[in-house]
């Protein structure tokens, strides 16, 4: 019987990696986040207090164009739905008589990767595991995230230029190998490439910030998704 | 209208824990209604897709560069590359295409 010590040694273990990647993906973030009118401080905050790549990249953007702050809370509401399913599946993972309290502070920290480790976790997940690797990877996406403001404005623009599509990499790290896995998921990510191009490019659509855009689409393209295929019960649960 | 960023940090940091925390305070049994896990199942994939296209086209200096980081970022993530590896390699095969373009 293993003690919640080594639980969180092996937590922050397996955390490191995780918390290197966001570091430097998280600069490329800051860039945004400068643009967008973010100081370091401020930087730092918004990342230990979301910790989410797409949705904080999304806000950022409408911050940029001044966007309400309604805008700002469905926008982030739409990029960080689908923690709201992995949340969901993390609750079946736990031992029923789970403390509130350690619900409450797995919570603040569901990410892509948190997220993975934790459902490979083998039987029923260890809180004290998942706060050893949420205790790296804060940090090292907050920090990082404020390092990219005060560095991208110091950085020659063919740098900033290379390190901007990080953000994207990441994205595409999320999505590929389930679109791999899945024919319908390639399909989809295909259609809503297509779909995003024309939209952006319509004169029709030409008045909607593209926040805004983002979450249409993504609402409609997943919604005719769900009523055309829905998942079988064994999928659905990952993500 | 002025905007304040530290409300604009609340704001966000709140949508985001209150999306993670209450299924993980809140639901104890699974859910069962399929049309909403379908679409909680896609809706990751969408929006990260709608997100990064056409977009990554114009984050870097010449269009050619940012489609050119997408093929690479898909290419890498198709062959089973870490999170990490494939932010790296869409950032060096920007750097390396505007060097040749620019």
């Amino acid at each position: 019987m293993q003690n919640k010590r080594d639980y969180y040694r092996r937590g922050l273990r397996d955390g490191l990696p995780i918390a290197l990647g966001y570091f430097v993906v998280a600069f490329t973030l800051g860039i945004a986040a400068k643009r967008a009118g973010f100081s370091p401080l401020q930087a730092l905050l918004v990342s230990a207090v979301n910790n989410a790549s797409a949705g904080e990249y999304a806000a950022f953007a409408l911050i940029e164009a001044g966007a309400s702050y309604w805008e700002v809370a469905v926008m982030t509401l739409v990029a960080n739905a689908r923690y709201l399913l992995m949340s969901c599946a993390l609750s079946q993972k736990l031992r029923p008589d789970t403390p509130l309290v350690h619900r409450l502070a797995i919570g603040y920290d569901v990410t892509d990767e948190i997220f993975g480790i934790s459902i490979a976790f083998p039987g029923y997940l260890e809180p004290w595991y998942t706060f050893g690797a949420m205790s790296v990877a804060i940090p090292g996406w907050a920090t990082g995230t404020s390092l990219g403001v005060v560095m991208g404005s110091v950085l020659p623009l063919r740098a900033v230029s290379a390190l901007s599509v990080g953000l994207y990499g990441m994205f595409l790290a999320t999505i590929i190998p389930e679109s791999r896995k899945s024919r319908i998921v390639a399909g989809l990510v295909a259609v809503s490439f297509l779909v995003s191009y024309l939209a952006s490019r319509l004169p029709a659509l030409a008045g909607i910030s593209a926040g805004t855009k983002t979450i249409l689409l993504t609402v409609v393209i997943s919604l005719a998704a769900a009523v055309l295929f829905p998942v079988k019960e064994a999928d659905g649960d990952g993500a | 209208m002025e905007h304040d960023i530290w409300i604009y940090i609340l704001v966000t940091g709140l949508v985001s824990y209150l999306i993670r925390v209450t299924p993980l305070a809140l639901i104890r049994r699974e859910i069962r209604n399929r049309l909403v896990r379908s679409f909680l199942y896609y809706v990751p994939y969408v929006t990260l897709a709608v997100m990064t296209f056409p977009a990554i086209m114009d984050s870097t200096q010449t269009p050619w560069a940012g489609l050119a980081a997408l093929g690479a970022g898909i290419f890498a993530a198709w062959r089973g590359r870490s999170l990490f590896q494939v932010a790296v390699f869409c950032c060096v095969t920007v750097f390396a295409l505007e060097l040749l373009l620019l």
